[in-house]
């Protein structure tokens, strides 16, 4: 067998720089963004004399920017495909709206009436996408006539009032822990070591099927150090959550949603598909491509993953209103543009989206732990979404 | 005043690890027409950038003498005001706008901000007649052909008072008339004492126009040469731009023909918007094993409708006919069905039609056969990886790796990308639409070779093209194409750029 340690050295003799500069180099974009989002992190623990990191406040920040972050990485595949959702705040309140009158007027099982929901999102979406992809309206008039559509439609249902509130199981999707009989959430500390295992062996596995077909791969000392890091880090946070309630129901949830969109949209064929559509869709059609299909399918997507995101702030608050959503689809849309989204489309990623998000929501709980108020934060968050997206463009320009 | 108006001294460009340009030197005599000669990447438009102030002084090295004057650009704005007028090979026209509109675009005439349109019009209708055109000032440019659109362009630098005219691949998106009636144009300035530096890669029209010309190879001058006193022919070009003989343009090979395998009848095809208007009319063709067949045309003899509407109906309305292939009827409802039973459609627009510029090589060779790569849907990125290197290796794509973006390639080397993603499909027929415009003689032979390549592996092969010598070298048999319609089929052995010329331009026969 011929040795790793020989194959190593065949690809870095090929590269003049070092392999971490090299590694910087080709993932500027996705390191500058994790940077940002620590020293965002550490500035607010710093200023919130450590109020930030507390157990407490984490399982807080998640469970605030949860439904956030499920608008993100919908959104994240319009904006890939080079459309735009301007309705998934309106979408939001009027699912809840109907899960509100199915659950609480009705009596209806939550399952059910989870199930019917997610299904009304689905149809909305189809709505818009049908007008998007095979009408060509453009996607920011179909979506914003949706906005104020499904507003309405809010407004309509509720008949201008909340409703609440909703059965236990509901409310738990949202604000419940997983179930753990121990004190010291012996369960949430186990979850963070399987999955420490999962990902040492999935990455040792990739790491070995590369140098088997001669790829170039970090050096072993740099890789080992990645996943000693990453697996801290992972404990730690499950450490941390532990010492509060545990892992928050709606965190899996997230988990699998994050894992499993950024599999579509690296590993398979439909996730090519819409990378390929934004970035050239003539091309793409003309090498076979559904472009049609593909973009009425994102939409519909967007719509459930809405719906979804809708009926966690419902079971949040524990209540349907008429202005629940309001202003989640600007803040979902600079979720993906802070973490990496081209505005031109075929560009971005589902962890960047996850990571703007997270930029969002840290900054919108550490200003308010600092007590200031919702103007000053509406101003700062504007001018911290410019100079992220100012701050890519100016790396590109140098890039060229 | 000297004879010379240009001068650039020992140019030197260096961009962040790549010498664009070294110690270039280049003189333009008053009064004549220049030609700057020399492969993709040889480095001739980042010197015309040099020139035009793209590239302000200070970034480079070297000077340029206008008019015996020391010049340092620091913009276009400033090269311009001296009288130098670049017309890029994509149009840089507003197709909104109308003609008048265009041609004073920064340029108004105006008085404290607000446009005189009478004098505007009048002076457009003036350079209008110059230039030959009998438009409106009012027409949109977006409602006249690219031919006349090249036209506005340069009454545009006449707005400016141009004294040298650079005009990059001036004739590379034109018929052959509209080639004709500009480089006639060009001739005619000439007479006026207008300069021109003139960037082409068809050494035929060089041949015609030029007086001089400047080749420039690896970023350096190589030669300056007089076309009359050095006798200079097409051949001698060739030497001068790859450094070597090429012999023959166009590789040798022995076509083995077999049975017919591809059959179109009676194909007709109507325009997308205006429902009553025929595009393609009642054609009949077919390709045979082995075979490269030629499809010659004027611009707007609607062949690229003509192959688009074959692949999945991608252009065009109400389409009927028949499709027979290895003498089975079949229908392409769409390109994935075209794809699926053996047809590939090579674009004639590679960066707006073929390519994803943003996307690496490796994404573009797999994107039409990701079912290839991939096992339920998920894609096998290590097989992906090999496939790509393969194609690569194969069809000597210049690049240290295929995670490159397609978008740094030179012309040349994105074609090989769109070619090799075709391949990659397995065609049985291969539709080659104007594979190999804008691409360097060097890189030309390398895609020739190719398309021979697949023509020996058994594959039908149809080869729209505008170079009529490019279709005598290569094709078997050529079909001409007029107003939708099929005027002539030649075959090899009856071809000649004359009778392809006569039919191109031959009214169809009913009956």
């Amino acid at each position: 067998m011929q040795s790793h340690a020989q194959k190593e050295r065949k690809y870095s003799s090929l590269q003049p720089e070092s392999p971490i500069k090299q590694l910087f180099k080709n993932n500027m974009r996705q390191y500058s963004m994790i940077f940002a989002l620590i020293v965002i992190m550490l500035l607010f623990q710093v200023l919130t004399s450590g109020l930030l990191l507390q157990p407490l406040n984490i399982t807080n920040l998640i469970l605030q920017n949860s439904y956030i972050l499920i608008l993100a990485i919908g959104m994240m595949l319009v904006i890939i495909t080079g459309h735009i959702d301007l309705s998934v705040g309106s979408i939001a309140a009027f699912v809840g709206a109907i899960s509100a009158i199915l659950m609480v007027n009705y009596e209806m099982p939550t399952f059910v009436a989870v199930i019917i929901s997610l299904l009304v999102g689905a149809a909305i979406g189809a709505w818009q996408g049908f007008w998007v992809a095979y009408v060509k309206i453009p996607a920011f008039i179909v979506t914003l006539a949706g906005m104020l559509l499904f507003r309405g439609l809010t407004m309509i249902v509720l008949e201008g009032k909340s409703i609440a509130p909703f059965p236990e199981t509901f409310q738990k999707m949202s604000s419940g822990f997983i179930p753990d009989a121990s004190a010291a959430n012996i369960v949430t500390l186990l979850i963070g070591v399987i999955l420490s295992v999962v990902l040492v062996v999935a990455q040792v596995r990739t790491r070995r099927t590369q140098m088997k077909f001669d790829f170039g791969v970090q050096s072993k000392g740099l890789f080992i150090l990645k996943l000693v890091g990453m697996v801290v880090l992972l404990n730690v946070f499950t450490y941390v959550l532990a010492s509060y309630e545990g892992i928050p129901n709606v965190l899996i949830l997230l988990g699998i949603l994050i894992v499993a969109y950024t599999y579509v949209m690296k590993k398979t064929k439909a996730g090519r598909h819409i990378y390929a559509i934004g970035g050239n869709e003539k091309a793409a059609q003309l090498s076979g491509i559904k472009t049609k299909q593909m973009t009425f399918w994102v939409f519909v997507n967007m719509g459930v993953l809405s719906a979804l995101s809708g009926l966690i702030f419902a079971a949040r608050l524990n209540a349907a209103t008429p202005k629940a959503g309001n202003l989640f689809e600007l803040d979902a849309i600079a979720a993906c543009f802070i973490g990496g989204a081209s505005a031109y489309g075929g560009i971005g990623t589902v962890p960047g989206a996850i990571i703007g998000g997270l930029v969002m929501g840290i900054m919108n709980n550490g200003m308010s732990l600092l007590g200031l108020g919702i103007d000053w934060q509406q101003g700062i968050k504007g001018l911290v979404l410019l100079a992220a997206v100012a701050f890519d463009i100016y790396n590109k320009n140098k890039a060229n | 005043m000297t004879d010379i108006i240009l001068e650039m001294r020992g140019i030197t460009k260096e961009f962040p690890g790549v010498k664009a340009l070294s110690n270039v030197n280049l003189k333009v005599k008053r009064g004549e027409i220049h030609a700057l000669c020399g492969e993709n990447g040889a480095g001739k438009s980042t010197l015309m950038k040099v020139l035009s102030g793209v590239y302000p002084h200070g970034s480079y090295t070297g000077d340029i003498l206008f008019d015996d004057e020391v010049c340092e650009f620091k913009n276009i704005r400033q090269s311009e005001d001296r009288g130098i007028v670049i017309i890029h090979q994509e149009l840089a026209l507003i197709p909104y706008l109308s003609i008048a509109e265009n041609i004073f675009l920064g340029n108004e005439i105006s008085k404290n901000g607000v446009i005189d349109w009478n004098e505007t019009m009048m002076r457009t209708k003036e350079l209008l007649a110059k230039v030959g055109l009998k438009e409106s000032p009012q027409t949109k440019v977006e409602d006249i052909g690219v031919g006349k659109q090249q036209l506005v362009e340069i009454a545009k630098a006449l707005a400016k008072d141009v004294k040298l005219l650079i005009l990059d691949e001036p004739t590379a998106s034109l018929n052959e008339n509209d080639s004709e009636n500009l480089l006639n144009l060009l001739l005619e300035f000439k007479e006026y004492g207008m300069s021109a530096i003139m960037i082409s890669h068809k050494l035929n029209e060089i041949e015609r126009v030029a007086d001089s010309m400047t080749i420039i190879r690896d970023g350096q001058s190589i030669e300056t040469l007089d076309m009359k006193k050095d006798n200079v022919n097409q051949d001698r070009i060739i030497k001068g731009m790859v450094g070597r003989d090429l012999t023959n343009r166009y590789p040798e090979r022995t076509p083995k023909i077999g049975e017919t395998i591809f059959e179109v009848e009676n194909w007709t095809v109507y325009h997308p918007t205006h429902a009553d208007r025929k595009i393609i009319d009642n054609i009949s063709l077919h390709i045979r094993r082995g075979e490269i067949v030629g499809v010659a045309g004027l611009m707007g003899a609607g062949r690229t409708e003509l192959a688009m509407s074959i692949f999945g109906k991608s252009y065009g309305k109400k389409i009927s006919g028949r499709i027979v292939k290895n003498g089975q009827e079949v229908q392409f409802p769409n390109v994935t069905s075209a794809i699926k039973q053996g047809l590939a459609y090579v674009s004639e627009d590679r960066k707006g039609n073929g390519l994803i510029l943003m996307d690496d090589i490796k994404q573009n060779i797999t994107l039409a056969s990701l079912d290839k790569i991939s096992k339920r849907t998920v894609i096998d990125e290590n097989r992906e990886m090999i496939e790509a290197e393969n194609y690569r290796q194969k069809l000597r794509i210049k690049t240290p790796s295929v995670h490159q973006k397609a978008g740094n390639l030179s012309g040349g080397n994105q074609q090989k990308i769109v070619l090799s993603k075709w391949i990659f499909s397995e065609p049985d027929i291969l539709i080659l639409d104007e594979p190999t415009r804008g691409i360097d003689v060097g890189a030309k032979y390398e895609i020739y070779s190719i398309i021979n390549e697949l023509a020996a592996e058994g594959k039908g092969i149809l080869l729209i093209s505008s170079e009529l010598p490019e279709l005598l070298g290569m094709c078997d048999r050529i079909y001409v194409m007029n107003e939708g319609s099929v005027t002539g089929e030649v075959p090899k052995e009856d071809a000649s750029q004359e009778t392809l010329m006569m039919y191109m331009t031959k009214r169809k026969v009913r009956g």
